[in-house]
């Protein structure tokens, strides 16, 4: 299956330079932890993560076409 | 401490003691108590019997970290309820440091001249600047006026259309390099310094004699505890000074919450082009400054200093919201020219969020059209300019919707809704509604639950556990809007137990108080109290505190949400 990632802040440059989102081809059951190890994000990194727009964390099962955002803390207002 | 009333029918000052009942009080708690205690509710706002107060928090103007926030309040002219709005810039320390608790602008000179009003060790004085300074904007008023008086001054003016009265002025506060780009956004406090007369109000603490402090050890080991709490707070020590506050519009737009095209939808194609990171690529780019404090001693420094093509200075203070306004709710992606919007409203003294939201609902009526940044920039400039297109433009959202016979107006109480979709966001929803200031994200900002995972998680798109959340976060607010601490500190009180107590601790260290948790809740029951009494006595009801038809009625893609929080919840958030 494949989804749709995204990275944001600090973690943009985890990405190939220039671009802004990137599909990730993974095995069906796939979570967003395995996303995570994909683009080498540290473990003990604090991240707030979006499927589809909606709050998820390391442990949600992926499914093929999901969008898939990753956030180190951030604010503001 | 005193207080300074500033008769303006009379051009006389006189000094006051600072009563019991307003000792413990300070920013809000003390603007709102005054206008309370003194304003008519039923008062036309730009009359001579409102009133404009001023004050500095109970922590300005010590080494309290992010403790700089000035608040002004007044019967706000675009709602016609009390008002309260909050700047950074340098006012609040040196007002504070001169021993000054708040002044009071009241009167109405019968001239039609302007006057500038120095605030010093020696006192106050008003001087005629009608020949000078009539019609000029932010920028020119503070450079001429640091000119003459040195660039230590702290200055806050009115440009054009705080002159022209009009709903949607604000006060602009110097920042440490002397420019206009901290403001009294919100509520329209522009046009009631306007209506008093005062184009600027200049203050010197040369010689002050600074903040008295009970116990001196206590409050350093306090305020030092604070700093380190938001220094390790992920938000607050690292992502506010390194992006910025534009760093939300990703997260809003990747979770369906960023109002695009007049709120018709939650997600910007064009949202990465304004992004908090392409724009701290460009300032880095330019040589402008990623990280920037809006007034001295503040850790989290999340202000910037843009520059335009030529790497010359273009604004600073370019937050979240403005880039919201006139990005994503325009469609606009050209971040030079939502740059170039932001040095004008702060230039002509105007709120960005009204103007983001009045300039939205003009595309949306068809005055210009979405996406038309020329034409954007061409309708605030006519806001200075006071051509009759302008003043309605300046007038705010609820007016401009008027003029041109629209009915998706994103008000309430007749302020803009700001930049998170109530429908997708529903905790702000509810402050929005809720608030006795009108449509405010800082009065109870639920997006920290709703989308940050700052104090916890409430889902953003059920109704569950919102008007909960943003009762706790109204009444918080309003006892740390009354310390002059940024509101930005309330991500750690949020997420460290050790922030809280350390700010309770400077209070008492300060004061020379015992005061404990209990004590701030029931300030800020106390103050949303005074003040929704002031709002029920100008004529306000539980039928004020709903959001527009079309949040209810229709859906707010990607999720295609609407608002479902009943009128009956809406009004249990009073029920404290």
């Amino acid at each position: 299956m494949k989804v749709t990632v995204r990275l944001f802040a600090t973690l943009k440059d985890l990405l190939p330079k220039d671009r802004k989102k990137v599909l990730v081809e993974l095995a069906e059951g796939s979570t967003v932890n395995d996303v995570a190890e994909h683009f080498k994000i540290p473990q003990e990194e604090t991240l707030i993560i979006k499927v589809n727009g909606r709050s998820a964390d390391k442990s949600t099962v992926l499914k093929d076409g999901d969008r898939v955002g990753i956030f180190p803390p951030v604010g503001g207002g | 401490m005193k207080i300074y009333r500033v008769n303006m029918t009379e051009g006389e000052v006189t000094t006051e003691d600072v009563k019991d009942a307003y000792a413990a009080l300070g920013g809000r708690g003390l603007t709102s108590q005054i206008v309370a205690d003194e304003v008519s509710p039923t008062c036309n706002p730009i009359g001579p019997k409102n009133k404009l107060v001023i004050a500095p928090g109970l922590l300005s103007g010590t080494m309290a970290p992010s403790s700089g926030r000035l608040s002004v309040g007044a019967k706000s002219p675009l709602t016609g309820t009390i008002k309260e709005s909050n700047a950074g810039g340098t006012a609040a320390q040196k007002l504070a440091k001169l021993g000054i608790k708040a002044i009071i602008i009241e009167g109405k000179p019968a001239d039609d001249k302007l006057y500038t009003m120095t605030v010093n060790k020696d006192g106050i004085q008003l001087e005629d600047v009608s020949d000078d300074l009539i019609g000029k904007g932010n920028y020119e008023v503070m450079e001429k006026i640091q000119a003459e008086l040195g660039e230590k001054v702290c200055v806050m003016s009115i440009g054009q259309a705080g002159e022209y009265r009009l709903e949607s002025a604000s006060i602009a506060v110097s920042d440490p390099e002397g420019r206009p780009t901290r403001h009294c956004g919100r509520g329209g406090t522009g046009a009631v310094m306007g209506a008093k007369g005062v184009k600027a109000i200049v203050i010197d603490d040369s010689d002050a004699p600074g903040v008295p402090i009970v116990d001196q050890d206590r409050f350093k080991e306090a305020s030092r505890a604070l700093a380190k709490s938001l220094l390790d707070h992920p938000v607050c020590g690292e992502g506010l000074p390194e992006y910025g506050t534009a760093i939300l519009i990703n997260i809003l737009n990747e979770s369906g919450g960023l109002p695009t095209e007049n709120f018709k939808t939650g997600r910007f194609e064009g949202a990465d082009e304004i992004s908090g990171e392409t724009i701290a690529d460009v300032i880095s780019d330019r040589g402008g400054q990623k990280t920037h404090s809006c007034h001295p001693g503040c850790v989290m420094r999340c202000s910037q200093i843009y520059n335009d093509k030529d790497g010359e200075y273009l604004t600073g203070g370019f937050e979240y919201e403005t880039v919201w306004g006139f990005g994503a709710n325009t469609k606009v992606d050209d971040i030079d020219a939502i740059a170039m919007m932001d040095r004008i409203c702060d230039d002509v003294g105007i709120d960005t969020i009204e103007m983001g939201v009045a300039v939205g609902v003009a595309m949306d009526a068809g005055v210009i059209e979405f996406g038309d940044a020329e034409g954007a920039i061409d309708l605030l400039e006519q806001v200075g300019e006071g051509t009759p297109l302008g003043r309605i433009i300046g007038s705010g959202a609820g007016f401009t919707a008027k003029a041109f016979g629209l009915d998706r107006v994103p008000v309430v109480k007749n302020q803009g809704i700001p930049a998170y979709d109530p429908r997708a966001v529903k905790g702000v929803g509810v402050t929005y509604a809720t608030s006795t200031m009108g449509a405010d994200h800082t009065a109870g900002y639920a997006v920290t639950s709703n989308i940050l995972s700052i104090g916890g998680e409430v889902d953003p798109l059920s109704k569950e556990g919102q008007v909960e959340l943003s009762q706790g976060l109204q009444i918080a607010t309003a006892a740390v809007d009354s310390t002059g601490l940024c509101i930005f500190a309330a991500f750690a009180i949020l997420d460290d137990e050790n922030a809280l107590p350390a700010v309770i601790d400077m209070l008492n260290a300060q004061y020379g108080l015992e005061l404990e948790a209990d004590d701030v809740t029931a300030l800020g029951k106390s103050i949303i109290k005074t003040e929704r009494e002031f709002n029920i006595e100008a004529g306000f009801t539980k039928a004020d505190d709903r959001l527009p038809d079309f949040f209810v009625d229709e859906e707010c893609p990607p999720h295609n949400v609407k608002f479902d929080i009943t009128d009956e919840e809406l009004d249990g958030l009073y029920n404290f």
